[in-house]
C-alpha cells in the first residue's frame, strides 16, 4: 500500500500523482516505470516514473485517464492508497554525453520524456524539446521541459498554444537547421511512428519508448511483446525503449487495439456504476 | 534426504503397525479395488472456473483404500517421491483412523501436502514405484489421493498444528520468489530459528500455484491456507518487491539479509516465431491463465479484461496446456481443441488431466504443429495453418522425434490461440548480479547436492535451476537449500 501526499490535474484528463514509495524513488532511472493496481479488483497498469525525491521518499506520477483503471487512479486524493505498486521495472534510458538531443513528447508521453530531458541535461547534452498535443489545454509540464532545454518549441494540432501543427513539422525545423546526434520520442503509438520515419529521413539514430500492454511487467506474460528489427521483443524487460528505426509499429498500433471492445465494455460498467455517463 | 533403511524398520516395527499387518492378509488386501475419485460430473463442472474437479475421498473411502498398502519391508514407493515422504507411515495411520497422525507424518517433509496431493504426477513418482505396479501388475495405492485426504482433512477438521520452531538465532536470510521452492525453504529456516523474510514480484504470495494452475485443480484458499501456517511461524512476506530492482542484492545485504534462497521460477514464456505469432488473439499461456487466475479477469466486476474465443487452439500438451485449454472451455468456448506435435503418449501433462480435459469436450489434435497465422482486417487471429507429423527416431529426451510430414498442411479456422510450448528462466535475477554462473539455456548453475550457486551465499532451486518442473522437485530443492544453508551459515559463525 503506497499513499498517494499529492495530486494536481494538469487538465481534465491528465493527472500528477506525487506517491510515497522510498525504495523506489531511490533506485529507479530515468526510463523506468512503475505498475500499480488500485483497489483489490483493479487491473495492473504500466506509468512511467516522472520524477523522484529520494529524500522525501515519493514519486511523481502523471496519468492521463483512458480507461477504467486511469479512471480510479485520477479518483484518488491525498491520504488515499494505492492498493500495489512495483518497481521500478523496464530498462533505464542509456544517457551519456553525444552533443545535441532532440527530444520529442506527444500529450502525456511528456510525463515519461520530462526525467530523460533531465538526465540528458545533466550528463552535459544540449537538449531541444519539442512538445506537442491536440490544444493548448493538453500540454503539460511545460515549465518543468523549459527547466531542463537549452530550447523549447510548442506545438498544437489547432495551434491554440505555440505553433500550429503536428510534432513532426517542429522537429523536421530543427533537423534542417542543425545537427542532430541523437533523438528520443514519446507519445502516442502513431506520432512516434511519424517521428521515426521522419529521423530515419535525416539518419538521426532514435529511440522510442513504447507504452505496449502489460500484464505482469516481469517478462513472464509474453502480451507486451513487440517486433523490433524482426525479433520478438518484450516492452518490459528488454525496453520500454527501443530503436525506433526498426520498431514494426503498424503490429504495434494492431496489438494496442487487442483489448479495445473488452475495455469499452469495462468502462461503459464502470461508467454505469458510477453514474457518470458523460453526454 | 532419503530415509535411512534403519530408522524406517525401526518405525515399521512399532507395535501398532505390526498389529494391523497381522489383522488383515496380504491376499485379502490385494483383493480390494483401487478406490476412484469422486468428480464432479463434466457437464456441470465446464460451468466453473473455480469449482474443483476432484471432490476428494471420504473418510471411509480412504480408510479402504489405506488396507489396499502391504507395509512393505522395503517401501519402493519412497523412493520415487522426490521428498521422501514416509508413505507407508501416514497411510497406514489412515487405515487405523488416526488421521491427525497422517497429516503430521506428511508435514515431516512436505511444506504442502494438500497441494501435492493435488498437482503431483503420482503416476510417474510415488506411484510408479508401489509394489502393486511394479510386482502385481495392478493399479498402485492410491498414494496421491490419500496424501490430499489426510491435509484436507486436518485443514477441515482438526487444529492446524502450527510446527515448533527453534530459539530465533537473529540470522536474517531471504528468498527471491515465493514460489513453492522458496516456500518450502522458507519453512524449513524459520524452524531452525532464522529470521526469514520471502519477497515476491507479484502482489500475490505463491507463484506458479496462484497464476498458474486454475482453481478448478488447486483453489487458491489452500494455498493461502498454507501461507497463514508459514506466517504464524514467523515468516515475513514483502509482495511488490523486485529483488534485483526495487532492492539490490547489496541493499539487502546492508540490511542484514545474510544469505538468499533465488526460487524466482521459469516464468519466460516461449513462441515459436512462425509468421503471423503476433496477431491478437495469440497469447502465451502464462499471460491468459494470470489474467484468469491471479487478476479474476472472467468476472465482471473486475478490471482486467480477458479474450473470449469461439473457436481456440491450444498449442502443446504439458500441463499448462490442459489448464488453458480447459480454462478457455470453461469461459465459453464452443470448440477448445489442444494441438500437439507428438502423440498421446508423449504428452507431458498429467494423465489424469487428459482424461478430464477429454471428458470435458476438448479435442485433441495430436501429431500436428501451427506453421503459420493468418488475421483479420482488425488484426485478430482467425485462422492457422498446420502440418501433420509422424513419429521417427527417440531424440534426446528419449521421446520419439516428430517428422513433417510433406505435403499434409491443412487449415483450421481459430480466434484465440495459447501458446504453451514452454518457458525459459526468468532473466530478472541473473541479469542483476553478473558474477552468477548461468547455463547457455539461462538457468542458474548450482551443486546439485547443496543448491549452491557460484556465489557462495546465493542457494538456488526450483524451475530457476531445473527449467519447466514439478512443484514437488521445487520443494525438495527448497529443503536441501535449508539444511545446506544452515550448514553454511553455522561454519562461518563457528569460524568467526
Ligand atoms: C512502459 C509504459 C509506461 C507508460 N507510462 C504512462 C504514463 O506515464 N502516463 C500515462 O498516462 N500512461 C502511460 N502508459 C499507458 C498506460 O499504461 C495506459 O494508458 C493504461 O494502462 C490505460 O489503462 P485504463 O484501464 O485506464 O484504460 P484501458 O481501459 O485499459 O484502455 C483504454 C484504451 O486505452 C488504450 N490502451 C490500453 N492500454 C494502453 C497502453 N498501455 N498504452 C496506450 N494505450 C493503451 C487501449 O486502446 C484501450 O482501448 C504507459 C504504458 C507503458 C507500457
Ligand atoms: C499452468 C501450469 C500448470 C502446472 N501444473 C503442474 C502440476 O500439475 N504439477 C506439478 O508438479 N507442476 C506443475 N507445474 C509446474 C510447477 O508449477 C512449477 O514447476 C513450480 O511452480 C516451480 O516452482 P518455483 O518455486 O521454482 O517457481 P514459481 O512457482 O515459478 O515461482 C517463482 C516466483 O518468483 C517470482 N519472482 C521472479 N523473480 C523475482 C524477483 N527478482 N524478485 C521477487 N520475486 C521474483 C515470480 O513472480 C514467481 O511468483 C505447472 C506450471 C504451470 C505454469
Ligand atoms: S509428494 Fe508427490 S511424489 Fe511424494 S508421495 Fe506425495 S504425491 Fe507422491
Ligand atoms: S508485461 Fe508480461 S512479459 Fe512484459
Amino acid at each position: 500500500m503506497n499513499k498517494v501526499v499529492e495530486k494536481e490535474f494538469f487538465s481534465e484528463k491528465v493527472v500528477r500523482l506525487v506517491v510515497e514509495a522510498p525504495l523506489i524513488a531511490r533506485a529507479r532511472k530515468a526510463g523506468n516505470f512503475v505498475i500499480l493496481r488500485v483497489g483489490k479488483k483493479g487491473e495492473r497498469i504500466p506509468l512511467t516514473i516522472a520524477s523522484a525525491d529520494a529524500e522525501k521518499g515519493t514519486i511523481d506520477l502523471v496519468a492521463q485517464v483512458v480507461g477504467v483503471s486511469t479512471s480510479k487512479l485520477a479518483e484518488l486524493e491525498p491520504g488515499d492508497y494505492i492498493t500495489d505498486l512495483v518497481g521500478p521495472l523496464g530498462k533505464p534510458t542509456h544517457i551519456e554525453k553525444v552533443g545535441t538531443i532532440l527530444a520529442a513528447g506527444g500529450g502525456v508521453g511528456v510525463a515519461p520524456l520530462l526525467p530523460i530531458v533531465e538526465a540528458f541535461k545533466k550528463a552535459g547534452n544540449r537538449v531541444i524539446t519539442v512538445l506537442a498535443a491536440r490544444s493548448r489545454d493538453l500540454i503539460i509540464l511545460e515549465d518543468q521541459m523549459r527547466q531542463w532545454s537549452d530550447e523549447l518549441i510548442v506545438m498544437t494540432d489547432d495551434g491554440s498554444h505555440g505553433r500550429k501543427g503536428l510534432v513532426t513539422a517542429g522537429m523536421e525545423e530543427i533537423l534542417q537547421r542543425e545537427k542532430v546526434d541523437e533523438c528520443i520520442v514519446i507519445g502516442p503509438a502513431i506520432m512516434m511512428k511519424f517521428a521515426a520515419l521522419l529521423t530515419g529521413k535525416y539518419k538521426v539514430p532514435t529511440q522510442a519508448s513504447l507504452n505496449s500492454i502489460m500484464v505482469d511487467g516481469t517478462g513472464m506474460c509474453g502480451a507486451c511483446r513487440v517486433s523490433v528489427g524482426g525479433k520478438t521483443r518484450f516492452t518490459c524487460v528488454d525496453g520500454p525503449e527501443f530503436d525506433a528505426h526498426h520498431i514494426d509499429f503498424d503490429e504495434m498500433l494492431m496489438r494496442l487495439g487487442g483489448y479495445r471492445e473488452e475495455e469499452k465494455e469495462a468502462l461503459e460498467r464502470y461508467h454505469l456504476q458510477h453514474k457518470l455517463v458523460e453526454k | 534426504m532419503g530415509l535411512n533403511s534403519f530408522y524406517l524398520k525401526q518405525e515399521r516395527d512399532a507395535a501398532w503397525r505390526t498389529e494391523l499387518r497381522k489383522k488383515t492378509k496380504n491376499k485379502d488386501r490385494m483383493l480390494i479395488n483401487r478406490v476412484s475419485m469422486p468428480e464432479l460430473e463434466p457437464e456441470i463442472r465446464v460451468n466453473y472456473q473455480d469449482r474443483e474437479v476432484n471432490r476428494g475421498l471420504t473418510r471411509d473411502m480412504a480408510m479402504q483404500e489405506a488396507i489396499r498398502c502391504m507395509d512393505c519391508a522395503n517401501p519402493t514407493c519412497i523412493e520415487g517421491c522426490p521428498v521422501s515422504i514416509n508413505i507407508p507411515k501416514f497411510i497406514k495411520n489412515i487405515e487405523r483412523g488416526e488421521i491427525q497422525q497422517a497429516a503430521s507424518v506428511l508435514k515431516e517433509t512436505s511444506a504442502l501436502p494438500a497441494v501435492c496431493g493435488r498437482v503431483c504426477p503420482q503416476e510417474k513418482q510415488c506411484e510408479a514405484q508401489c509394489f502393486y505396479v511394479q510386482k502385481l501388475n495392478k493399479p498402485a495405492v492410491a498414494i496421491g489421493h490419500l496424501e490430499r485426504f489426510a491435509a484436507d482433512y486436518e485443514r477441515e477438521n482438526g487444529e492446524m498444528s502450527v510446527p515448533e520452531t527453534a530459539e530465533p538465532n537473529g540470522i536474517k536470510v531471504a528468498t527471491v520468489g515465493s514460489g513453492p521452492a522458496a516456500l518450502s525453504f522458507a519453512g524449513d529456516m524459520i524452524k531452525k530459528g532464522y529470521d526469514v523474510t520471502v519477497f515476491e514480484a507479484l502482489h500475490e504470495i505463491g507463484g506458479v500455484l496462484k497464476y498458474g494452475i486454475p482453481e478448478f485443480r488447486l483453489p487458491n484458499s489452500i494455498v493461502d491456507k498454507e501461507l497463514e501456517n508459514l506466517q504464524k511461524m514467523g515468516v515475513h512476506f514483502k509482495t511488490n518487491f523486485i529483488v534485483g530492482r526495487t532492492a539490490s542484492f547489496d541493499d539487502l545485504k546492508e540490511q542484514g539479509f545474510q544469505a538468499f534462497f533465488i526460487g524466482s521460477g521459469a516464468g519466460l514464456p516461449r513462441f515459436m516465431n512462425i509468421p503471423g505469432e503476433n496477431y491478437n488473439g495469440i497469447l502465451s499461456s502464462n499471460e491468459y491463465l494470470t489474467r484468469v487466475n491471479l487478476m479474476g479477469a472472467q468476472y465482471d466486476e473486475t478490471d482486467t479484461p480477458v479474450l473470449h474465443g469461439r473457436r481456440v487452439a491450444v498449442i502443446g500438451g504439458g500441463n499448462t496446456a490442459m489448464d488453458s485449454v480447459r480454462t478457455a472451455l470453461r469461459l465459453g468456448a464452443e470448440k477448445a481443441m489442444i494441438v500437439y506435435r507428438r502423440s498421446e503418449e508423449e504428452m507431458p501433462a498429467r494423465i489424469e488431466e487428459i482424461k478430464h480435459a477429454k471428458e470435458e469436450g476438448v479435442e485433441f489434435h495430436n501429431l500436428c504443429n501451427p506453421l503459420e497465422y493468418y488475421g483479420d482486417e482488425k488484426g485478430r487471429v482467425s485462422g492457422m495453418k498446420l502440418m501433420r507429423m509422424e513419429l521417427g527416431e527417440p531424440d534426446a529426451s528419449g521421446r520419439r522425434r516428430p517428422v513433417p510430414m510433406e505435403g499434409s498442411e491443412f487449415e483450421m479456422d481459430v480466434d484465440l490461440v495459447i501458446v504453451a510450448v514452454g518457458v525459459s528462466p526468468n532473466p530478472l535475477v541473473p541479469s542483476s548480479l553478473k558474477e552468477l554462473s548461468v547455463t547457455k539455456w539461462g538457468t542458474i548453475v548450482v551443486d546439485e547436492n547443496d543448491m549452491q550457486s557460484s556465489i557462495p551465499e546465493m542457494f538456488a532451486g526450483g524451475d530457476i535451476v531445473r527449467g519447466g518442473a514439478t512443484v514437488i522437485l521445487a520443494m525438495g530443492d527448497g529443503r536441501r537449500a535449508a539444511e545446506k544453508m544452515d550448514h553454511f551459515l553455522q561454519g562461518k559463525y563457528a569460524v568467526n
